[in-house]
């Protein structure tokens, strides 16, 4: 079990994730986001490899209307 | 006219309208203020995924990147840091090197901090992005932007968002006059005669949000400022009259019973 911080909220995950499927549990194209670990950039081909350990913190930014 | 093409770096647009995509009642409308404006670019924000809320409708759906260019933003950035960090996210997420920097100082006046806006132009010109930077009606900041390679400048007319249209048109005209790079007038327009007035001065473009999304119609508004921007442009390209003190009769005298 990790205790991680997305987006700013706690998170409990029980099981092991990964990028891409923290992704998908919340429904989120990874097509159209970008994802932030720990402060580092991962580049989307990497979301399958890289597995979300205890206090990992993760920021998941999409594009919303803006002047 | 013949085609008017603005060039920003090595890319070109057709319009000279560069429209925000905030404030606006939903997507859908504006998805119809954009298309009404005829913008070949539109400016964006990074924020958040609401993870709590997996049906909430994205921007993407209504505004199609592949068919209108995006150009993201770093509104609400303080810092250089804050800003670097909103920009190498965006480009992440659509590969795009051309970004809007706005670096804000103060959040009552939202004047930009230009002391953070030119560090953080060096970096991003050092990454190999393309930056459109929101900057002080400042001639000599402006053209400080050009010699760090910024693409393009873009100061202020008024206050974000306030509609107070062109404050100091002495500033902008030697702004325009000093460049070698395209002048592109952001935040301040607060209806189309200003954005044409912005063009008359020699402006290379403007950038509209809140005064087509706050308009009571913001879809007629944004047809207007399309106009209104190819009008201010005609005029400043065709070269205005002389002013004179007095007047000057436009029928002949000659022949007069």
């Amino acid at each position: 079990m990790a205790k991680i911080q997305l987006n700013g909220r706690k998170i409990k995950l029980n099981n092991k994730y990964s990028i891409a499927t923290l992704l998908k549990k919340y429904k989120i194209d990874s097509k159209k986001v970008a994802v932030e670990l720990n402060r580092k950039i991962i580049n989307q081909s990497k979301y399958k490899l890289i597995y979300i350990k205890d206090n990992d913190q993760i920021e998941i930014v999409h594009f919303i209307g803006g002047g | 006219m013949k085609k008017d093409i603005l060039k920003i770096g090595s890319d070109f647009f057709k319009s000279r309208l560069i429209v925000g995509t905030g404030k606006y009642k939903n997507f859908k409308e504006t998805a119809q203020a954009v298309k009404a404006s005829g913008a070949s670019m539109v400016t964006v924000a990074v924020r958040r995924v609401n993870i709590l809320d997996k049906k909430k409708p994205l921007l993407t759906n209504f505004l199609n990147p592949k068919l209108i260019k995006y150009l993201p933003n770093t509104a609400g950035c303080y810092s250089a840091d804050e800003s670097l960090r909103t920009l190498r996210l965006a480009r992440e997420m659509g590969g795009w090197k051309m970004v809007k920097l706005e670096v804000l100082g103060d959040k009552k006046t939202l004047f930009p901090d230009m002391i953070e806006t030119l560090k953080a132009t060096k970096v991003l010109v050092k990454e190999g992005f393309k930056v459109l930077v929101y900057c002080s009606d400042d001639p000599l900041l402006a053209k400080e932007l050009e010699y760090l390679g910024a693409s393009a400048v873009m100061p202020l007319a008024s206050p974000i968002g306030s509609g107070q249209g062109i404050q100091n048109k002495i500033n902008l005209s030697i702004i325009i006059k000093n460049a070698k790079i395209p002048i592109i007038v952001d935040a301040g327009i607060g209806t189309a005669s200003d954005a044409t007035i912005a063009m008359e001065l020699g402006c290379d473009g403007v950038l509209i949000n809140s005064a087509i999304a706050k308009a009571k119609n913001p879809i007629l508004m944004a047809e207007s400022f399309k106009n209104a921007v190819i009008s201010g442009r005609q005029s400043f390209v065709a070269g205005r009259m002389q002013k004179l003190f007095y007047a000057d009769a436009s029928s002949p005298s000659k022949g007069l019973i």
